[in-house]
């Protein structure tokens, strides 16, 4: 009894920490800008093969296939965690053990993941200690940004270890005691063997030790994972399903700029105007962005990989992908309290251009789309630098010289090239001169 | 157009020929060699000519979208007065504004990057190249990335090349990996920020490694910067640089 409520004491704490976490997190959400989430058939269709399928991250075979196996690995063991929350709670053990061969194969194959896991968090361990992976550095990739993946890795690398101590000890204290084992372990029946031997004290003690460390490590890293860039585990799914899914070279149109150019083009229009305040244009702050900027921040592990191809930063220019999903999560983080005190007008005194990110960064930008196309979890990150671009344009006039010159010229003769609109079709001159 | 239109008649095509394809002096030679291409198999196509005003591509792409709506809004009243159903272009750029961008604003087209195009002809076997002028020239396709990623094709401009006899390389970073060439997002109209290397010197670098000494691109942006670059690595002498338009018109002998 002690024992289950010491559990229910646990489990309510782990709670209420994770809402209060979630309720500051998600009441920044209020502070970014609305937008339509349509054709839900599509992003069901995104979400399993992005997000479950994890097509994406096969853009990397090896180490792809390792994260996969770790994520449908989770989806797997998630069973077994939920079920060791019942069996807290009722102070039984094997809950949904009456589910029969369903059980079976959930639990065998929770036990053959947990080793698999194991293996792989080693060698992303292995990875990030000793080998120099370009994509893991870079000036955004500060210590306490290496120190966090470390721990997480850390973190589920236990998790896993005591998930099949949990199971070995399992088997070899219901066998001592004459119990009916529930459940089939492929990986921890062998495990068993090994440690058969001890004195039932210690497998008691052993038992314990590992069920209570697996469920309260995983209330620990439940808590922990929202401050951590491995919030990405509650986050990426669903952002999947909220991301972009028109073509990539699409662009957002901008309606408050429709609005004031259909003005221009046709004044008899101007009466059926709104008469609300023109928005700002473009992002310059945290708080300017759409909601799905916001959770594309939210959901990025920083594993580099848009970074590895952004040909800016390949060749050595300031700007990285990544640091730009940071710096708004980051500044967001650091502005949000502040607007949920004072609200939306709220300033002080920084700004995501300026503060975080260069406008040397965001000129640097082809718009190429290729950390887009190699964003594992669909994050945008064109579209959050191009909103910036257009706050530099249409609010400060602070393009690059080259750039007003050409809008000048398309302005004026309708090509980014200083050439008369008349001279449009003096490319055939020649095809004309050969025909006579 | 307008005397097409005027004459009572509605041309099947409309080529949009782009403000590169009408002032770039390169590009010009693509539009003239497509163009070749078009009467050659006699399709009924017109030209806007003067009536065509930039795409607004690189205007919205630099943050100025109040111009580029202007531009938009602009050519797709052109357009509509026309009653254009049917769009082929050489610019993946205004491919891309004209087929995803321009319905936004009222503007629905069926467009074809020229890249569809030809292979649909070849497909057709209304263009069938037996020239063997490009038999022992190694081909390399260098993808724009507004017809791959931003649009999803990679297949067509290389089902172009394959219809010419001659040998075909790939890059280590193609189709969907393909790396930029650098020009885009209005990167060809400014200078470079500071780094250590230019994105066409890189580009072009692959594109030698592979010991090709053509490569193909389909995009007066990319042109720019692989002509550029083959120059700049001294390659002029053994490496050229055609859109593949101008492959197949050398290849048909046009």
């Amino acid at each position: 009894m002690i024992k289950q409520i010491l559990f229910a004491v646990a489990l309510v704490i782990t709670l209420g920490i994770f809402a209060w976490t979630m309720r500051n997190i998600f009441y920044y959400f209020r502070f970014t800008k609305k937008l339509p989430l349509n054709n839900i058939p599509a992003r069901l269709r995104e979400t399993f093969s992005v997000a479950i399928a994890q097509t994406k991250i096969f853009r990397h075979p090896v180490m792809g296939f390792l994260h996969a196996l770790v994520f449908w690995g989770f989806m797997v063991i998630l069973f077994g965690s939920i079920e060791m929350v019942f069996d807290g709670l009722a102070g039984i053990e094997r809950a949904f053990g009456s589910l029969g061969v369903v059980y079976d194969v959930l639990i065998a194959t929770g036990d053959i993941f947990a080793a698999i896991i194991t293996l792989a968090i080693l060698v992303f361990l292995f990875r990030r200690l000793f080998m120099k992976v370009k994509r893991f550095y870079g000036p955004e990739m500060k210590a306490v940004s290496k120190a966090d993946a470390n721990l997480a890795l850390s973190f589920i690398l236990i998790l896993m270890i005591t998930l099949l101590g949990m199971n070995t000890f399992y088997l070899i204290l219901a066998h001592n005691e004459g119990h009916e084992i529930v459940g089939v372990y492929p990986v921890s029946s062998h495990l068993a063997d090994l440690f058969a031997s001890m004195n039932d004290e210690s497998i008691w003690f052993w038992h314990e030790f590992n069920w209570w460390s697996h469920i309260l490590l995983i209330f620990a890293f439940a808590n922990m994972l929202p401050y951590s860039k491995h919030f990405h585990v509650f986050m990426s799914v669903p952002n999947v399903f909220v991301s972009r899914i028109s073509p990539l070279g699409y662009v957002d149109n901008m309606e408050s700029i429709t609005k004031e150019v259909k003005l221009m083009l046709d004044p008899s229009t101007a009466f059926a105007a709104s008469t609300e305040a023109p928005a700002k244009f473009g992002v310059s702050d945290a708080n300017d962005v759409s909601w799905v900027n916001y959770m594309n921040a939210l959901s990025c592990t920083e594993c580099g990989r848009c970074t590895a191809v952004c040909p800016a930063n390949i060749t050595g220019k300031l700007l990285s992908p990544r640091k730009i999903m940071m710096d708004l999560r980051a500044r967001m983080k650091e502005k949000g309290p502040g607007l949920v005190r004072n609200g939306e007008s709220y300033d002080d005194g920084k700004s995501l251009i300026g503060n975080y990110i260069s406008e040397e960064e965001l000129w640097a930008c082809t718009l190429c789309n290729a950390c887009a196309q190699e964003c594992p979890v669909n994050i945008n990150q064109p579209s959050i630098i191009l909103d910036m671009r257009r706050y530099l344009v249409l609010e400060k006039s602070a393009a690059p010289s080259g750039l007003n010159t050409v809008f000048t010229n398309i302005e004026n003769n309708g090509a980014p090239w200083q050439f008369s609109p008349h001279d449009r079709m003096r490319w055939a001159d020649e095809l004309y001169l050969n025909q006579l | 157009m307008a005397e097409v239109f005027a004459g009572g008649k509605k041309p099947e095509w409309l080529f949009w020929v782009g403000s590169a394809g009408a002032f770039d002096d390169r590009y010009k030679k693509v539009t003239r060699e497509f163009v070749k291409i078009l009467t050659y198999l006699k399709i009924d196509y017109a030209v806007l000519g003067t009536e065509e005003s930039d795409s607004g591509d690189v205007a919205r792409r630099a943050g100025n979208e109040m111009l580029f709506q202007m531009q938009a809004m602009t050519n797709i009243e052109v357009l509509n007065a026309y009653e254009v159903k049917k769009i082929v272009t050489c610019c993946p750029h205004d491919f891309n504004t004209l087929k995803n961008e321009y319905p936004d604003f009222g503007g629905r087209f069926e467009v074809w990057h020229h890249s569809q195009f030809l292979e649909t002809l070849i497909g057709e076997g209304r263009i069938n190249i037996s020239s063997e002028i490009f038999r022992n020239n190694k081909i390399v396709f260098h993808d724009p990335c507004y017809l791959g990623r931003a649009n999803k094709e990679y297949q067509a401009p290389r089902t172009v090349l394959d219809s010419i006899p001659s040998v075909k390389v790939e890059m280590k970073r193609n189709r969907s990996f393909g790396l930029c060439c650098g020009a885009g997002g209005g990167q060809m109209f400014k200078e470079a920020e500071k780094g250590n290397k230019e994105v066409f010197i890189e580009r072009t670098e692959e594109a030698i490694a592979t010991g090709a000494d053509i490569i193909a691109t389909a995009c007066p942006f990319c042109m720019v910067m692989m002509t550029d670059g083959i120059k700049y690595k001294n390659q002029e002498d053994r490496m050229k640089n055609y859109d593949v338009a101008e492959l197949v018109s050398m290849g048909l002998g046009l």
